[in-house]
């Protein structure tokens, strides 16, 4: 069995590796959520191109010009930009392994996107009220849908953040959790990214 | 039957046609390969010519799928083997450039094809031989899906039928179609090919007759439970036969009118043949606009709200604007949701709704006149 | 409201005694065999005390190849419901002509013809692709598990969640009744009110975020876990073709999952997305759905031409003709997939150019795959053919795709279409590819990967009886449906009127009888071959003098797969360690870090289909609470560090030993 016979080939090949070192597991992590993301953000796809669709089906009810009310909106995007630099300062701290410091930015993150989540529910409730529901035409429906998505989208990173702040006050920043703090990073950005686009497409475009 | 119609440069490819003869019956049972309408024609000939081209292919790829592993079987230690062959500019060359030109003709000819027969295009010709321009104007159907019935308008006539279609041969005709409820395809396979039907939308579907005869005409996108039964009689006749079945329609008793028609709009099953000898004006533009019913707010009216051309008006109720029948009660329709229980505002199949399909219809209509040549 | 309130509604929301459908024999003697079988089956589970070993081995294991096991069981189970389902079918064709009514009702026809294509299409290929891709991917690449082992456990209940909710429908309530798509308006709450539809979205989310997950998981599997020395260029044709098929499960179940929320929202909020009035518009539902429903047929069919390639050049002694060509044809066809979708419904009155463009761009597909089809040719050209079934497979895989493939062609020219569409010739060309396709695949591939899953072959007479029951019963199934297509007769007929088309159904019932038999053969040939198990066993790791890693190993392969990863100078990896002579280190084994089991993914998995269920019957309360308690079990499986542990290394070294005689030294 040990004889091995080599035959044409120059030299005696490697089929094993045989002192191999464990990977680093974190890796993997990233660029699946990373793929994660770019299907979510599909999805997002689909809700833009529905709503560009039915953009102008307001079925004899209110238009966009009606209804939007950009000051309000200008608030609510500098809420979720801040809460994105406020993430940054965290990531910062992380790096630094200054856990306290983690910990402060990520409830001044979550604090924000709380009011942004706050002040989208105040601007349904007062469409909603105005009789402009998402019951009323296509073109509600595919605004309530499309920005409702990224409000829930947004609630569930809240939520996350809240988990991981349990975590990291109370196992710190070890690998596992500095992982998750990034995927979690990456989701809050992306989701800042789609709101530009929504800000842009499905508000700013349609009054101005 | 077929072969006046053909186009002549198709001819070649004839004998495609005949390839299929031998396990046939008749002719009358294949309205695809032996279509009784110019349209139909020429798609079966795109059908024939497509194919001629992919058996190009076909052919040699099956018979090399079963010799080669034959010829190179394990048993048979004649053969050459050769472990690393496994490349060959040359071949690949060929494998990638014989289907590639094989898809250039058959886009071109995909291409000019398509554009020729857009069901929504005039006709240009209504025989190999004969140019549309020699001609009287199209016959106009206006056709309405209903669950589970077609209604045929003829605007140049004023009259209108229930599941029963006829036309004069040779004379193009030009139906606008449209739905009450669902999506529908409306497919006389040997007239043309289908064309959906949708509600609050309209498409166009010309086509020509070139042979009198009795043909079967049906629904052919599914469409819920009475879908089997959606189906039609269409007369394709000589002009003087089309005059009398017109004059027939006009004797009947019964009017289209708003009331006649929301009655007809009911769901029903395997309908009998009706006759309407009056319509009433602009029906099928409401059907269309999906405002049959008073009070309701037309499609087109709403367009030009949304467009900004017309004023909404500060008193429009979401009532005028509804169409679809909802029942968004928090726990559903108050029936039952069992297997058996048919859905909600929708007639159970039963035996009972069958039974009038064709004896009550040639009961109280006398059938149309067809003379065959 | 508040008036109509009372508790029954409360607490069972739509859900009333008459929703058991026991008027209707069919279903009850369905039931009564499905009861007293999965009594019979739960009885022997525990007279033989075997949940834990269950429990503990299988449902909550994360091993790829015990999970791959899992996906195959299961399809294998949904295909005998789905065709039960395409029997029934065929019997009610048959027979409702001549005035005949058939023996389904219009109401029960409806709901089986969607049942049949959601269960064929969702549960039965879908979980076959992604079972095979499970158990030979990680061994293809040289890797010890898949990247996300737990979520890979979680894909398989969610997928496994979606078939609860389908075979609910069967004993409680309704399916729908729409067809396979559930087309709306047809499928809005106007027309179709019933719980149909809904057993149709929440059925096809659940599995929907299972499909997704796995398919993030193998892309990052193939990419970062790959053995050292294989670059993309050297990987496994199989791998490439499991590859594409993940970027384009990643790619387009988003669009499925996103459509089927805006019919859900139509459906259950009173939103205008499809419905006929303010505003609505169901065009783009056929668009989105087909945008998800073209790529999902190359999702199928890819990973077929993989197992096609194995196969072709294993059997042929010989390297793969083309190897680049064929890679650059799965990643065309791949990009293609997406630029097709509209050919599904040319008759809906688009443009002439674009139903010319969208025809061209179909056509363009099948040079790609004509290429492929080339490729296999002449990797048998000048070969040594072994008449093994994983090639008889093959061989009727190419004569019948290529037929398949050819109406393909004549269905991508609109004009045809126009009187094809919707035809019982459309029928006839989607089974042709995909029965001929896929199905052919997955028998080519399960009896060439059996031996390595199991450790023994699969018994070859019942295999060539079931070969040759399906082949010939496939031609006399759909080749009369070719016939009625070209005689105008439509799909999802129920009864017929014209009696010359009474011949050609009867051929078809005919040739559905005798894939029954097919059927039937496949499963006495599992029967046979784990009788003889003795006799069939694999020692080598290697019985079919295989070309890739997946044949390095023992079989089955040891939990860790690999003792040692192995390092890949080219392609073939495995055929040029044999050739040019390699040993196994038998010593300096270290301990192996491996994934825990855990039973979270089966826990959320089982929360999230309560929760479907409660959905479907306007349980609100049970709704609520169980995606309280989904959300709760989520972070509860967050806060759980412990997920690894290390085999030890003389725990690697006496498996090693143990299977070293079997895996013997390459010669």
């Amino acid at each position: 069995m040990e004889t091995i016979v080599q035959r044409g080939e120059a030299e005696a090949p490697v089929f094993f590796a045989v002192d191999e070192h464990d990977h680093e597991p974190g890796g993997n992590t990233m660029l699946g959520f990373w793929i994660y993301l770019m299907s979510d953000c599909l999805i997002f796809a689909v809700l833009f191109a529905t709503y560009g669709v039915l953009a102008t089906a307001y079925a004899a009810g209110p238009r966009p010009d009606e209804i939007f009310e950009l000051p309000l909106l200008a608030v609510n995007t500098a809420m979720l930009l801040f809460s994105s630099i406020t993430y940054g300062f965290a990531m910062i701290a992380m790096q630094n392994r200054q856990k306290q410091a983690v910990l402060l930015w990520l409830v001044v993150t979550a604090l924000f996107g709380a009011c942004f989540v706050g002040i989208e529910l105040y601007e349904f409730a007062g469409l909603i009220g105005e009789g402009a529901s998402p019951e009323r035409s296509a073109f509600l429906s595919a605004f309530f849908t499309l920005v409702a998505t990224h409000g829930l989208h947004v609630s569930f990173g809240i939520l996350w953040m809240i988990v991981l702040m349990v975590q990291v006050y109370r196992l710190g920043l070890g690998a596992e959790n500095r992982r998750r703090l990034m995927c979690l990073s990456m989701f809050w950005h992306f989701l800042d990214v789609v709101w530009i686009g929504v800000f842009t497409f499905v508000y700013l475009i349609r009054v101005i | 039957m077929s072969d006046q119609y053909g186009a002549a440069p198709l001819r070649p490819f004839r004998f495609l046609a005949l390839a299929a003869l031998p396990f046939m019956l008749s002719a009358c049972d294949f309205p695809v390969l032996f279509p009784d309408g110019d349209v139909a024609a020429r798609q079966r000939d795109m059908l024939l010519i497509a194919t001629g081209l992919m058996l190009l292919i076909i052919v040699p790829v099956i018979f090399m799928s079963l010799y080669f592993p034959w010829r190179y079987r394990a048993t048979n230690k004649a053969t050459d083997y050769d472990a690393d062959w496994d490349h060959s500019t040359k071949l690949e060359l060929a494998i990638w450039t014989g289907p590639l030109l094989i898809i250039i003709v058959l886009g071109a000819v995909t291409w000019v094809g398509t554009h020729l027969l857009d069901p929504f295009r005039p006709l240009d010709r209504i025989t190999t031989s004969n140019s549309v321009a020699l001609h009287e104007e199209p016959l106009e159907v206006q056709v309405v899906a209903m669950n589970w019935k077609w209604l045929f308008i003829y605007p140049q006539y004023g009259v209108a039928t229930v599941n029963e279609l006829a036309a004069p041969v040779d004379r193009p005709i030009r139906f606008d179609l449209t739905a009450e409820s669902v999506m529908n395809a409306f497919y006389v396979p040997t007239m043309a090919g289908m064309i959906y039907s949708m509600p609050g939308m309209e498409t166009k579907l010309h086509a020509v007759m070139n042979t009198p005869g009795v043909f079967d005409g049906f629904a052919s996108h599914y469409n819920g439970a009475g879908f089997s039964d959606m189906h039609f009689k269409f007369y394709s006749q000589k002009a003087a036969d089309f005059d009398a079945w017109i004059q027939n329609l006009k004797a009947s008793d019964k009017a289209l009118d708003t009331n006649a028609y929301l009655d007809l709009a009911k769901p029903s099953e395997a309908v009998p043949v009706e006759y309407f000898s009056s319509v009433e004006p602009d029906l099928y533009k409401r059907v269309l606009g999906m405002c049959v019913e008073p009070g309701k707010l037309c499609m087109q009216q709403i367009v030009n709200i949304d467009a900004g051309k017309a004023e909404a008006g500060k008193d429009v109720s979401i009532d005028q604007l509804k169409y679809d029948s909802y029942d968004l009660d928090a726990y559903g329709s108050g029936e039952a949701q069992g297997a058996t229980a048919p859905a909600a505002n929708r007639l159970p199949h039963s035996d009972q709704t069958k039974s009038g399909n064709s004896e009550s219809g040639e009961d109280t209509i006398a059938p149309p006149q067809l003379h065959n040549d | 409201m508040l008036g109509n309130l009372d508790v029954t509604r409360l607490i069972f929301g739509r859900l009333t005694l008459d929703s058991i459908p026991y008027h209707e024999p069919i279903l009850i003697g369905t039931f009564l065999v499905v009861a007293i079988g999965g009594a019979a089956l739960l009885g022997a589970l525990t007279y033989f005390k075997l949940w834990g070993y269950l429990w503990n081995e299988w449902f909550t294991s994360v091993d790829h190849k015990k999970i791959g096991i899992m996906y195959m069981v299961l399809a294998i189970v949904m295909l005998l419901r789905g065709f039960a389902d395409a029997l029934m079918m065929r019997a009610q064709q048959a027979i409702a002509f001549n005035g005949s009514e058939g023996f389904l009702p219009a109401h029960h026809y409806d709901q089986v013809f969607t049942a049949h294509g959601v269960i064929m299409i969702f549960f039965v290929a879908m979980p076959l692709i992604v079972g095979i891709m499970n158990i030979v991917v990680p061994l293809q690449i040289g890797a010890r598990d898949v990247a996300f082992p737990f979520l890979n456990n979680f894909s398989f209940w969610m997928t496994a969640g979606g078939v609860i909710i389908v075979m609910l429908s069967l004993f409680i309530g309704e399916f729908a009744r729409t067809g396979w798509l559930a087309f709306p308006p047809l499928a809005d709450a106007s027309n179709s009110p019933g719980v149909g539809v809904d057993y149709y979205i929440w059925g096809l989310q659940i599995a929907g975020v299972g499909t997704l997950l796995s398919g993030v998981n193998f892309l990052v599997t193939i990419i970062k876990m790959r053995a050292p020395g294989m670059t993309m260029m050297r990987m496994p044709v199989f791998t490439w073709t499991a590859l594409c098929t993940n970027i384009l499960i990643v790619a387009s179940f988003p669009v499925l999952t996103a459509v089927l929320a805006l019919l859900s929202l139509d459906r259950y909020v009173g939103t205008h997305f499809f419905t006929n009035d303010l505003g609505g518009n169901s065009m783009m539902y056929f668009n989105l759905i087909w945008i998800w429903g073209h790529p999902e047929v190359y999702i199928l069919i890819l990973p077929c031409f993989g197992i096609f390639s194995e196969v072709t050049a294993t059997f042929s002694g010989k390297r793969l003709f083309g190897y680049t060509s064929m890679v650059y044809a799965t990643v065309v066809i791949t990009i293609l997939a997406y630029l097709v979708w509209l050919h599904h419904f040319f008759t809906m009155g688009n443009g002439a150019s674009v139903n010319s463009f969208f025809g061209i761009t179909t056509m363009i597909i099948s040079i790609p795959t004509g290429a492929k089809i080339f490729n296999w040719l002449f990797t048998m050209y000048r070969g040594r053919v072994r008449f093994e079934l994983p090639i008889m497979w093959t061989i009727a895989f190419l004569v019948t795709f290529t037929l398949g493939g050819m109406s393909g062609v004549l269905l991508a020219v609109p004009p045809v279409d126009f009187v094809t569409h919707n035809s019982l010739f459309l029928v006839a060309h989607f089974h042709n590819v995909i029965i001929g396709g896929v199905l052919f695949g997955m028998f080519a591939g399960i009896n060439y990967w059996f031996p390595k899953a199991f450790g023994f072959r699969l018994d070859k007479f019942w295999g060539t009886v079931s070969f040759w029951f399906w082949v010939v019963g496939f031609y006399f199934a759909f080749m009369p449906l070719y016939v009625l297509g070209l005689m105008g007769v439509t799909r999802r007929l129920r009864v017929f009127h014209d009696p010359s088309l009474h011949i050609w159904f009867i051929i078809a019932a005919f040739g559905a009888v005798l894939i029954a038999c097919g059927i039937a053969a496949f499963l006495m040939q599992i029967f046979v071959s784990v009788r003889n198990r003795k006799a069939l066993a694999d020692t080598t790791g290697d019985p079919w003098d295989g070309r890739t890693l997946e044949w390095a190993t023992s079989s089955p392969p040891p939990h860790y797969n690999f003792a040692f990863s192995p390092v890949v100078h080219g392609l073939d990896a495995y055929a040029d360690m044999k050739r040019r002579g390699f040993s196994r280190p038998m010593e300096g084994f270290k301990p192996i870090h491996m994934p825990k089991n855990t039973g979270a993914g089966v826990i959320i998995a089982a929360l999230a289909t309560v929760c479907g269920f409660a959905l479907i019957w306007y349980i609100w309360w049970l709704a609520a609470l169980s995606f309280i308690g989904l959300v709760a079990a989520t972070i509860a499986h967050t806060f759980n560090y412990d997920r690894d542990y290390f085999i030890p290394a003389d725990e690697v070294a006496a498996s090693e030993r143990a299977s070293a005689g079997a895996v013997a030294v390459g010669s």
